[in-house]
């Protein structure tokens, strides 16, 4: 199944380097966004996603705040 | 069953796996992550072999090591060891989804994780504006106010990182700032910083995400609420030894103590890294005791089958 997953990070985070890698692994194709750069990003991370920490991970009607590979795996579908 | 379960996944527990590799122990090493405290640091400057590494590369090195012995290192990655406990064999391990491991020798190895405020709030609104990350979460927080919790270095250091993108940050400290004096002499000139010294945090507020923290200060007994879109927990870390409680009592600073041969006292149990009462919360520190207890439990399961 194709859906969009869209990946919000900040360059200075180990978990967000974490959640690329696994979904790299996984081949699932994302989109990401720097929220220290991309200023509308954030706003929409923050309000569509509701969520303050990265990384936040938002597909379908799911967003998984942080990086917990058990919950991805589920979520995904893996 | 095993002849080793390590559990965590930072750098003392891939160390410890990968000298039980070379010793041929059938090992399995469990961890909700690979990389542990390892990942959290964004420059490493003092691990010998390299001028300065990222952390997350480090450990990312240290995990391509323990995976060059797929036959004898199992590794279980995203399950959390909710449960340690002695059989009449060895041990038994009980993840939080209800899978059950067996070995004859264990090296505990999870490390430590932020210490938390424990004040109304926090939990609640973690992810949401509460967070214990500040190299990851504080970008979000550009043109906003933060309260930074915690005068040590961690606390500091954020707050030289926020006065830079921050609308407004409140510095909040239990005692005087403990930090190194070069970092507080960097915030001297910021012109959006309010440091409170010799407060404590009470309460943080808000419905859906934080919109202020609640703070009383030690001396006058006043209390105060400043409006904030985000906290930053900052106030040091904790050993995660709640696992070994059943069979070794904690020391004062709540570590697992251990002998020089990384012995807990517990027969066939070893402990190693920051766990433990081992001084120095180093990765290279971490590192050689992983590396120690792995070759402390092939003398003790030697000793086991003779």
């Amino acid at each position: 199944m194709v859906r969009e997953v869209k990946l919000y990070t900040s360059p200075t985070c180990p978990y967000c380097k974490m959640a690329k890698k696994f979904l790299d692994d996984n081949g699932v194709k994302y989109q990401e966004f720097n929220i220290a750069e991309d200023k509308a990003a954030r706003e929409e991370m923050k309000n569509k996603c509701s969520s303050l920490a990265v990384p936040t991970i938002c597909f379908d009607d799911q967003v998984l705040v942080g990086f917990d590979e058990a919950k991805l795996k589920e979520k995904l579908g893996l | 069953m095993y002849e080793l379960i390590i559990i965590g996944g930072g750098p003392a527990g891939m160390t410890a796996a990968v000298y039980a590799a070379r010793k041929q122990l059938n090992t399995l090493l469990i961890s909700s992550d690979i990389g542990g405290q390892g990942l959290t640091t964004w420059l490493i400057e003092n691990y010998m072999g390299y001028q300065f590494i990222g952390g997350h590369e480090l450990m990312q090195k240290f995990e391509e090591q323990v995976k060059q012995f797929p036959t004898t290192v199992k590794l279980e990655v995203g399950k959390t060891v909710e449960r340690l406990s002695k059989t009449d064999g060895g041990f038994e391990i009980r993840t939080h989804n209800g899978e059950t491991y067996q070995a004859r020798a264990v090296i505990l190895a999870t490390g430590k994780s932020p210490r938390k405020l424990n004040v109304p709030g926090e939990n609640e609104l973690l992810g949401r504006g509460v967070t214990y990350c500040a190299i990851c979460d504080g970008p979000i927080f550009a043109d906003l106010k933060v309260a930074i919790i915690g005068g040590g270095n961690s606390g500091v250091e954020a707050a030289n990182d926020m006065v830079k993108i921050a609308e407004h940050v409140y510095l909040i400290s239990l005692t005087a700032l403990t930090a190194d004096r070069i970092l507080i002499d960097k915030l001297e000139n910021a012109g959006n910083l309010t440091v409170f010294t010799e407060h404590e945090v009470l309460e943080i507020k808000g419905e859906s995400r934080v919109e202020g923290v609640k703070i009383r200060d030690l001396n006058s007994k006043q209390e105060k609420t400043l409006a904030v879109d985000g906290v930053f927990v900052e106030i040091g870390l904790i050993p995660n030894s709640d696992l070994a409680a059943e069979l070794v009592a904690p020391n004062r600073l709540g570590e697992v103590q251990v002998d020089c041969g990384n012995e807990t006292g517990v027969p066939g149990l070893f402990g190693a890294g920051d766990v433990t009462s081992v001084p120095g919360k180093q990765i290279v520190i971490a590192a050689g005791e992983g590396a120690k207890a792995a070759l402390q439990a092939h003398h003790y399961l030697q000793r086991l089958r003779d």
